[in-house]
């Protein structure tokens, strides 16, 4: 019962901080062997990758992960004191905002343009798609025949009452895919959709594995997911039951968003940062399990990489390319859509 | 009392945006999500209120007025639940009792494919996570106020005709009115912060709105005046809550002279007894675990090697260290405040003044966990820009460790403020003015009279804090430092993306921190002669 016992108090609260403001990068000065990743990509689909990259380059990645939604509000909030050197996101329109608000770079690079092809980067070089993913109708072939099915549009028929599950609007990807179709179709006819998948009753679930699990468990007929949710079930299960369908093939094609990066306005670690994107372009699009695209089952963008197996049994498709460059512009609008129709 | 004012200007900076009100955005809120939300978020309330209600009194009254078969270790489980936060049962519930989950999988096994229970992601499922988690605020406080009844005014009851039943509505529950309205409160407020498992359930409230609006749709100020009203909420509820206490708090001043004899239960009702606590033990806090640690070894079995510790060892130290640092920092804030609003001479109305001021500080617990890193974000912006001149860019506060750490300090002074406060007020005046008649400076008294004495207290306040920031989900989110993941932040993070196997692993960690520190600080608060643990809860408000 003496004095000294509570001095121990603040020694140890001084100590905690201290030691958490140690460890935390130091974001004042650049640094040889470093890059700072702000990064939306699933956890798990990146770390092998990242590994790799680190062994080749001798780079270490420094990751936080968030929301696309998040990381933009973030680097907004952040501005020029900014740690994160790439911006990493799995959404066209989030990276279109960043780089509209000067909050991107534009990288000139031989290597990125030669890998990726022009409609998969920003024509002003401030970010670069490094996989490709469709978000496209996925059904159970027990009780859907594919020739029932045809576009989006037509999921609002009343003939998929109750049948349907849908992912909630606070998810980017329910947002960009109502903003291409605000590109192609008008807001006014995209909004009579929108209300038709509303009164349809779909069971909102905010994971895409979980509405296929939920379809092969044999509640939801018919769902619009990404399609390599399918492609890592069928990984770990070939018998997987859940079948991918590739959305308006005789109009438009199929909705089509990328993961890609830019390099933010004032990164420390500019030289690593492209050193990183030139690798993901390149190297990671390797088809095996430490690729990019192939770990994940994505599309590569590179031209010269192949998909993996599992995802080229899905077949051919064609996809929509010409509205990807709107989705940033068009998102807010999307948002206000979704509210008005009432979609969760 | 600068701590006071510091603690509450971020409210204040919320309440200053109404200023700025635009009528397009809330137009366009009010036509679309704004009455769901409102509705919701009601219902919401009134479901967990009542269902934590019922829950926590009647399991309650049953540990303190009857003896049956384990009714020593139930009394003690009971509380258990509390150290799973509704973003972890949540998940654990909704990959159990989902359509494809196990659960209903059997029941289709058994029933045939077209049985179909209602859908789970809904707000009666949201209802049950919350109200399961929840329910032992209000079953501690109400034990804590049964057992501070006499059983001379219960025999007294009996003597007029009353049966068991009768003594129970028309006494025991009229006079532990204060310890459940204080319970509820709590509840109530937990269920405003809450926007982890809403989200799982689907359930659009004002909490959800805030993080939908702020994150989902860059929309600050729409996000900081949907915030405001939310205030307005959890202000009404301690409001009322503080209201309740006032007019009842004479009836408690009754004699504990005698404790209540247990009545002993025989039969299959001593066996109803047993079962009942112990099948809902099962539901809210066995069940979670085992799948939990299922999910843990598959985990763990299938991580690359290495990979595991290499993530969560800094994220670990990360939790650790951020909870340590805000329990020393709020309870030295808290010692500070309370130490110069304690009782000690003639009331003064500075003193009044100051007491007002702290009461009003503690309120920042009500505040849900977005508002405040709204709150302390909005506050911290110009700031920023100021500081960034001053030093060159070389300190970053929003997003930084200062950012986070206050609003802890809001959040959590309530907690430090009363454990610290209820223990000061133990210590007779008398001491300190012999103390001080003897030559001893203010300081001298502080560390040699009172330190020593309220010891307890200082570190039951520390240990609460400890655990509700190791728990801590949307403050820490928002404004935490760039790379620093936490386990809560990281748990949420895997969940939401149903990646629920890697989410075990930070889960366990979690909860089993947070059991272990409830044990120790009941043990703290049931040994002792005076409930601690009630005041400490109490102080929450």
């Amino acid at each position: 019962m003496n004095r000294r016992r509570f001095l121990i108090y603040p020694m140890v609260g001084a100590l905690a901080l201290a030691s958490l403001g140690l460890s935390q990068p130091a974001t004042t000065a650049a640094q040889s062997n470093v890059v700072n990743v702000y990064s939306a990509r699933h956890y798990g689909a990146l770390e092998k990758v990242f590994a790799e990259f680190s062994r080749e380059t001798g780079i270490q990645v420094r990751l936080s992960n968030a929301s696309s939604q998040a990381l933009l509000e973030r680097l907004r909030a952040e501005g020029k004191q900014t740690p994160a050197d790439v911006f990493f996101v799995i959404d066209a329109g989030t990276l279109q905002i960043a780089a509209e608000e000067g909050l991107l770079q534009p990288i000139e690079s031989n290597v990125l343009k030669t890998a990726i092809p022009a409609e998969l980067r920003d024509p002003k070089n401030r970010w670069f798609g490094l996989s490709q993913r469709l978000r496209t109708i996925v059904y159970n072939p027990n009780k859907v025949k594919p020739s029932e099915l045809s576009t989006y549009e037509a999921l609002a028929d009343r003939k998929w009452r109750g049948r349907l599950c849908m992912r909630p609007a606070t998810h980017i990807y329910t947002i960009s895919l109502v903003a291409s179709m605000i590109a192609n179709l008008g807001e006014q006819k995209t909004e009579q959709v929108v209300r038709g998948w509303v009164a349809n009753r779909p069971t909102f679930i905010d994971s895409d594995s979980r509405i296929l699990e939920t379809i092969a468990a044999g509640k939801c007929d018919v769902a619009i997911t990404n399609h390599y949710y399918v492609g890592n079930a069928l990984r770990k299960d070939p018998n997987f039951p859940v079948k991918v369908f590739w959305a308006n093939q005789n109009d438009r094609g199929v909705q089509v968003n990328i993961s890609g990066a830019g390099v933010t306005a004032n990164a420390l670690n500019r030289e690593n940062a492209i050193k990183l994107l030139e690798w993901l372009a390149t190297r990671g699009q390797d088809p095996g399990e430490a690729g990019l695209a192939g770990g994940n089952n994505e599309f590569p963008v590179n031209p010269s990489a192949q998909p993996t197996e599992i995802i080229k049994g899905f077949g051919p498709f064609k996809a929509d390319l010409a509205s990807l460059p709107q989705y940033g512009p068009l998102q807010a609008q999307a948002i206000k859509l979704l509210e008005r129709a009432g979609y969760k | 009392m600068l701590p006071a004012i510091l603690v509450l200007l971020p409210t204040l900076g919320l309440t200053l945006a109404w200023l700025r009100l635009e009528g397009g955005a809330w137009l366009h809120l009010w036509n679309t999500l704004l009455p769901e939300m409102l509705l919701n978020t009601a219902l919401l309330m009134l479901g967990v209120g009542t269902v934590t209600l019922v829950m926590g009194s009647s399991l309650a009254w049953l540990v303190t007025t009857y003896d049956f078969p384990g009714v020593r270790t139930i009394e003690w489980l009971l509380v258990l639940p509390m150290a799973i936060p509704g973003y972890i049962l949540g998940y654990v519930f909704m990959a159990l009792f989902d359509y494809a989950g196990p659960f209903q999988t059997q029941l289709r096994a058994w029933f045939g494919p077209p049985f179909e229970l209602p859908e789970f992601r809904s707000l009666p499922g949201a209802v049950l996570v919350l109200s399961l988690s929840l329910y032992p605020y209000v079953y501690l406080l109400a034990r804590t106020g049964f057992r501070e009844q006499s059983a001379a005014q219960r025999d007294a009851a009996r003597v007029h005709g009353y049966g068991r039943w009768g003594a129970f509505f028309k006494l025991a529950l009229p006079l532990a009115r204060p310890s459940l309205a204080a319970g509820t409160a709590l509840v109530l407020m937990e269920t405003l912060t809450d926007f982890a498992v809403v989200r799982y359930f689907n359930t659009v409230t004002l909490s959800e709105g805030v993080v939908r609006l702020w994150i989902g749709q860059m929309d600050r100020d729409a996000a900081v005046q949907l915030s405001s009203l939310l205030m307005f909420i959890a202000l009404s509820v301690v409001l009322v809550e503080r209201y309740l206490r006032r007019r009842a708090r004479y009836y408690q001043l009754g004699s504990q002279s005698r404790p209540i004899a247990r009545v002993r239960l025989s039969g299959w009702r001593a066996i109803a007894a047993s079962a009942l606590p112990l099948a809902l033990l099962m539901l809210a806090f066995g069940l979670p675990m085992i799948q939990l640690v299922s999910w843990a070894i598959a985990e763990v079995a299938v991580a690359e090697p290495g990979t595991l510790d290499a993530v969560f060892g800094p994220y670990l130290l990360n939790t650790i260290g951020l909870s340590a640092g805000a329990a020393c920092l709020v309870s030295a804030v808290a010692l500070v405040m309370a130490y110069a609003t304690r009782a000690y001479g003639p009331p003064s109305a500075a003193r009044a003044r100051a007491r007002l001021l702290a009461r009003t500080a503690t309120l920042g617990y009500a505040m849900p966990g977005a508002v405040v890193a709204l709150g302390v974000l909005l506050l911290l912006a110009p700031l920023n820009e100021a500081v960034l001149n001053l030093t060159g860019g070389a300190l970053l506060l929003s997003g930084s460790l200062i950012g986070l750490m206050y609003a802890y300090l809001v959040r959590f002074l309530a907690i430090g403020f009363g454990n610290i406060e209820a223990s000061l007020e133990k210590v007779t005046p008398t001491m300190e003015m012999a103390a001080r008649s003897l030559g001893a400076g203010p300081l001298r008294v502080l560390g040699r009279v009172h330190l020593p004495l309220i010891r307890t207290g200082i570190f039951a306040a520390s240990l609460l804090i400890f655990v509700d920031t190791f728990k801590e989900l949307p403050a820490t989110m928002f404004l935490r430092p760039f790379g620093m993941e936490t386990l809560s932040v990281w748990t949420y993070m895997l969940a939401s993306e149903s990646a629920w196997q890697a989410a075990a692993v930070p889960s366990l960690v979690i909860v089993l921190s947070s059991a272990i520190a409830t044990l120790l600080l009941m043990r703290l608060s049931w040994s002792g002669t005076n409930s601690q643990m009630h005041a400490g809860l109490e102080a929450r408000l």
